[in-house]
């Protein structure tokens, strides 16, 4: 159970929020001109990294606006926190 | 009672007050503020348990959480009784009722106990190895091992018991109230900070509390007598809060902790009425101070597992705490300095000790000078190599180390004695320190692991952090504690401590016998009967990994989690394989500490709370019309109502032959409601919905499919243009909150450019819906002002309308095929509307109908369930609904995925009538469907997913999805039951009125 801080409300504990999966992978603009492959790409390729992870996170019951986290999945601790927009401000 | 086993000048018990318990259906007496152990003990019961495996009579061994043998059943109510609670733990009451587990006819005569007499043929993993074979007399096996086995007895009636759950913040929580733990909590609450300290016992002080030994002194008093006033002074500070009978469970990432606080086991049973039993503490803290101590070592030697055989620190307190001697001639076994305090506390207390078996060479230690100089003797350089009596030790036999320790040389001593207390060590209890995930080191010196790297705001302090010297655990503390809280608290400057410091260390894991090693048994795990030959069967079987080995022999897999065999266990594993006890690691703590009970997890959510459930704002009209109830996600829906006696089926087909034939009503409340505005509300409906808006009229509803991105049917509903910027989206009762997150994820995550604003309105409105030939007729005598002819009115479009000044929208779609009506209106004004409608539809024999009518009318039509029919793996046209994908919209969700190779398949499974060709069978919903009977295996070619009699057709229909569905109509299928095969035609999905003409009707 940790501690999140919404970049809206302030720090919540994680049962307020959903997690999204993994974040900065955009929705093609044209998808019908790609091939299965790039597609599929898209549609089921996800990361599941053991340390730094780039994720999506909502406030589900909280003010429900979705904003990335920087985690370390294999100890959470969570490095950064930003809206949805927003370029990592780590790498 | 025997009288002779207590000591009279005892503080801390109420010997004034007598209170009456049962164990084994026998009564016996203790006093308050005895355990049900040291009531047991004065009772000179030793003999509580039976061990798992072998049935060998097992007694009192320790004096608290770590207790590996006294482990009872509770209560004399055998629905409300619980199991496996350590007798060490419980508080004796007035009343109180317990019995031994896991012996059978009875802890005295015990038949398992034959499985001593075998144990060479049960050896570590006999169960795996043997049960084995074959596979399929497991259910034979299991019936017996489970019977012989058995922990307890579980309740069988729900638990009347009331408990709570309760958030706590505080800036620091301190973790056990002994000597570090109360400097610490002092320390922090005069510094300002809002300070938790808990305890598992019922007083603070930990063992200091009774240590009243000239070796251990602070400012010139017994160290007793300081923490006494010590723990005066943090009583009255304000930013202190104390718990004690707290026993945190679990620390978690981010100083999230849970702890039980038990608030009324310890009262008699007439004072609990009303009471809350247990409150299991959430707690947050800025910062965690661990102070949990240490915890004794057994030794590991040849039969050490006899009644009578206790912890050399636990016959300690029993002694000095309790005024209860273990026995009456007692024998000390130690490898360090700690039992000479209990020989001394002992001989104090006018109980004889024969010797004091010690494997060190000799060693002169402030104590061990003191013990020597009451002439208690010591058997330098020895061991015990045996104990002899069955049911509670008579006598122990001696012999000499050799000088590397591996062996015994010399004479054999015989002792004859009535207890043993052992003394292995200290292992600090490091248990809440790695469930924090904090990692350890080794100290080799001693052989502990102690906390060494934590990425939590934390510290371990106290001999839970490796300080065994009383003025080092003073000193440690109170400079780690200053550092951690970043203060300067001057408390404890110059206070001037006595402390006995042990000069000499010796450690055998695993001590030798006289005898050959696998004649011995030398036990690691008490509870679950693994032996040190177990172990290293398990190593020479092959096992490397201490976390296999430990799974393979069980051992520290009991309800004890293994606190007092773990070390021994790795100690063996070491020294067998010749590797270092530091690289081997340990196994893992897990989360609870100590067991908690499922009502502390679950506090207030039972029964009804155990779930939210939302009705609607008709709900006590169907009440009161007796209607049965269906859960559909939280809400509780009107599933149908019977009349006079009648079951499921036929309420079903009355309902559903009146819809059709005049007219019915249905609650439709549940359906999710999404209102949707903004500017760009028409695109963004575009982009979420397989067909196209942008051409929907202002008073037009239409009814939309929408997809997930890998081209599945998530969810579908009418959505009604209401103005040019407004829309309400309906969706289907389950899917409502999920269709909400959906849209609002891709409002703000890819499309955040749109001007759409959405709110969900479900509950704000109540939505009553009529149908059947009739419904035009009754809806113009509520509304007569409204023009409900097919030019003004037509299917598929909505009004805004008035019902006794009272604003409602009207919308005139279908679910069931027939000429239809949907008045939303705000919730308040929901049942007054259905009760209108209802006194109005009177004379055409208005019929309320539920979900399960609802569901047989419009499979009747062919209309889908999403959910039912489809299943997360079916496109629109899976479904054959191609007419709904719009084919000039550039994207909307899932487009793409339409045509993936996948998903252009023609074998998919696809959405088809059935037919049965007995009208009177009605297929099971789930039924497998296949081509041919007399082949094995046969390929499952699809399966019913609606299925229902017909009273409107009179014959039995369903709906199924089929393998290449779309191109096998009109062939026959089977469907195999278990005691039959039914033949079904594939059809097409509608069954009545193809031509839509009801509609109008």
């Amino acid at each position: 159970m940790f501690l999140i801080n919404c970049p809206y409300c302030g720090e919540r504990d994680q049962s307020e929020f959903t997690a999204g999966g993994e974040a900065h992978i955009v929705r093609p603009k044209q998808p019908t001109e790609l091939s299965d492959d790039q597609w599929a790409e898209f549609l089921f390729m996800r990361k599941n990294i053991k340390g730094v992870q780039f994720e999506r996170w909502n406030h589900a019951h909280g003010c429900r606006k979705w904003f990335n986290i920087v985690r370390d999945t294999s100890n959470d601790k969570i490095h950064a926190i930003y809206k949805m927009g927003d370029k990592p401000p780590i790498k | 009672m025997s009288e002779n086993l207590r000591i009279t000048n005892n503080k801390f018990i109420d010997q004034t007050t007598r209170i009456s318990f049962k164990f084994d259906g026998k009564t016996l007496y203790g006093f308050k503020g005895d355990t049900l152990a040291s009531a047991l003990l004065a009772n000179n019961i030793h003999l509580v348990g039976r061990s798992f495996k072998y049935h060998r009579p097992r007694g009192i061994m320790a004096c608290g959480t770590e207790e590996p043998n006294a482990i009872v059943q509770v209560g004399k109510d055998s629905s409300m009784t619980e199991p496996n609670t350590r007798a060490t733990e419980i508080e004796l009451y007035e009343g109180l009722e317990a019995s031994s587990q896991n012996c059978w006819p009875s802890v005295n005569f015990d038949i398992g106990a034959v499985n001593n007499f075998f144990s060479p043929l049960i050896p570590a993993a006999f169960y795996y190895k043997t049960f084995m074979w074959p596979a399929n007399f497991w259910k034979l096996y299991e019936y017996f091992i489970r019977k012989s086995a058995g922990l307890g007895k579980s309740p069988t009636e729900p638990d009347k018991d009331i408990y709570d759950n309760r958030y706590l913040h505080c800036d620091v929580l301190v973790v056990g109230g002994g000597v570090s733990g109360i400097m610490a909590a002092k320390i922090a609450a005069k510094n300002n900070l809002n300070t938790l300290l808990i305890d598992d016992k019922n007083t603070l002080g930990g063992t200091t509390l009774f240590q009243q030994n000239e070796c251990f002194k602070i400012n010139n008093s017994y160290s007793n007598e300081w923490i006494k006033n010590e723990i005066k002074t943090l009583y009255s500070l304000k930013n202190l809060t104390i718990k004690t009978r707290t026993s945190l469970a679990a620390y978690h990432n981010y100083n999230y902790l849970l702890a039980r606080e038990n608030l009324t086991d310890h009262l008699d049973l007439k004072e609990r009425k009303n009471k809350i039993r247990q409150r299991l503490w959430k707690i947050r803290a800025k910062k965690v101070i661990i102070a949990t101590g240490a915890m004794e070592r057994p030794l590991v030697f040849n039969n050490n597992d006899r009644p009578g055989i206790i912890l050399s620190s636990s016959i300690k307190k029993y002694i000095d705490y309790y005024g209860v001697k273990c026995g009456q001639k007692i024998s000390l076994f130690t490898n360090n300095d700690s039992a000479y305090e209990t020989a001394i506390s002992l001989n104090n207390s006018g109980v004889v000790v024969n010797s004091v078996v010690d494997i060190r060479d000799k060693t002169n230690s402030l104590i061990v000078e003191q013990a020597e100089k009451l002439g208690i003797k010591i058997h330098w350089k020895s061991t015990v190599v045996n104990t002899n009596g069955y049911k509670k030790i008579n006598s122990i036999e001696i012999m000499k180390l050799s000088d590397d320790g591996t062996s015994v040389v010399e004479k054999k001593i015989k002792e004859e004695c009535d207890c043993l207390g052992i003394s292995g060590g200290w292992t600090p209890r490091v248990h809440l320190f790695t469930q924090s995930g904090g990692k350890l080191k080794y100290r080799e010196e001693d052989n502990v692991f102690l906390p060494e790297k934590s990425e939590l705001d934390q510290i371990s302090i106290g001999s839970c952090n490796g300080d065994f010297e009383l003025n080092e655990v003073i000193k440690n503390s109170v400079y780690s504690t200053n550092k951690f809280l970043n203060v300067n608290n001057k408390d404890y400057e110059n206070l001037e401590v006595t402390s006995s410091k042990e000069i000499d260390k010796k450690n055998i894991w695993l001590l030798p016998s006289d005898k050959p090693f696998k004649k011995t048994k030398s036990f690691l795990d008490f509870q679950n009967d693994s032996t040190a030959n177990d172990v290293k069967l398990a190593l020479r079987e092959g096992f490397k990994s201490i976390e296999h080995v430990k799974r393979y022999t069980t051992t520290g897999m009991a309800t004890d989690q293994g606190k007092l065999s773990n070390m021994h266990a790795l100690g063996i594993v070491a020294e067998t394989a010749g590797v270092k006890m530091g690289e081997l690691g340990t196994t893992t703590f897990r989360p609870p500490y100590t067991p908690l009970t499922f009502g502390a997890i679950v506090g207030r959510n039972v029964g009804e709370f155990f779930d939210i459930t939302r009705n609607t704002p008709i709900h006590e009209w169907h009440v009161e019309k007796k209607a049965e109830f269906e859960n559909v996600g939280q809400w509780k829906r009107a599933w149908y109502y019977p009349i006079n006696n009648e079951n499921m089926h036929e309420a079903v087909q009355r309902e559903s032959k009146a819809a059709r034939d005049s007219a019915g009503i249905l609650d439709a409340s549940t359906l999710g409601k999404i209102d949707i505005q903004g500017t760009d509300a028409s695109e963004f409906l575009n982009r979420v919905y397989t067909n196209a808006w942008s051409k929907l009229e202002i008073g037009k509803c239409r009814y939309g499919l929408m997809l997930n991105e890998d081209g599945m049917v998530y969810d579908d509903g009418v959505t009604t243009r209401l103005s040019e910027n407004h829309y309400l989206m309906t969706t289907t009762t389950g899917g409502a909150a999920n269709v909400l997150s959906k849209l609002e994820d891709y409002l703000q995550t890819e499309w955040p450019e749109l001007d759409v604003y959405l709110t969900s309105v479900t509950d704000h409105y109540g939505t009553v819906s009529i149908c059947g030939p009739n419904s035009k007729k009754i809806l113009s005598k509520i509304i007569p002002d409204l023009d409900l002819s097919d030019k003004e009115f037509p299917h598929m479009s909505f009004k805004n309308a008035f019902i006794n000044d009272i604003k409602c929208r009207v919308m005139r779609i279908s679910f069931t095929g027939e000429h239809s009506y949907e008045i939303n209106i705000q919730s308040s004004y929901a049942k007054s509307v259905w009760e209108k409608c209802f006194a109005a539809g009177k004379e055409f024999n208005i019929t309320p109908y539920g979900t399960e009518t609802m569901h047989l009318l419009r499979a009747e039509k062919g209309f889908i369930i999403a959910g039912q029919d489809t299943d997360g793996t079916m496109t629109p046209i899976d479904l054959q609904m191609d007419w709904i994908i719009s084919k000039k919209k550039y994207d909307f969700i899932g487009k793409r995925s339409l045509y993936r190779s996948d998903t252009v398949r023609e074998d998919r499974k696809q959405l088809v009538g059935l037919l049965t060709d007995d009208p009177n069978e009605i297929l099971e919903e789930g039924a497998q469907i296949v081509s041919e009977t007399n082949k094995q295996p046969i390929e499952m070619l699809g399966h019913v997913t609606s299925s229902y009699f017909s009273p409107n057709l009179n014959k039995s229909i369903a709906l199924a999805v089929v393998k290449n569905g779309k191109k096998l109509k009109g062939q026959k299928m089977f469907v195999p039951m278990k005691n039959k095969t039914i033949n079904v035609t594939i059809t097409d999905t509608v069954f009545l009125d193809k031509e839509n003409k009801r509609l109008n009707a």
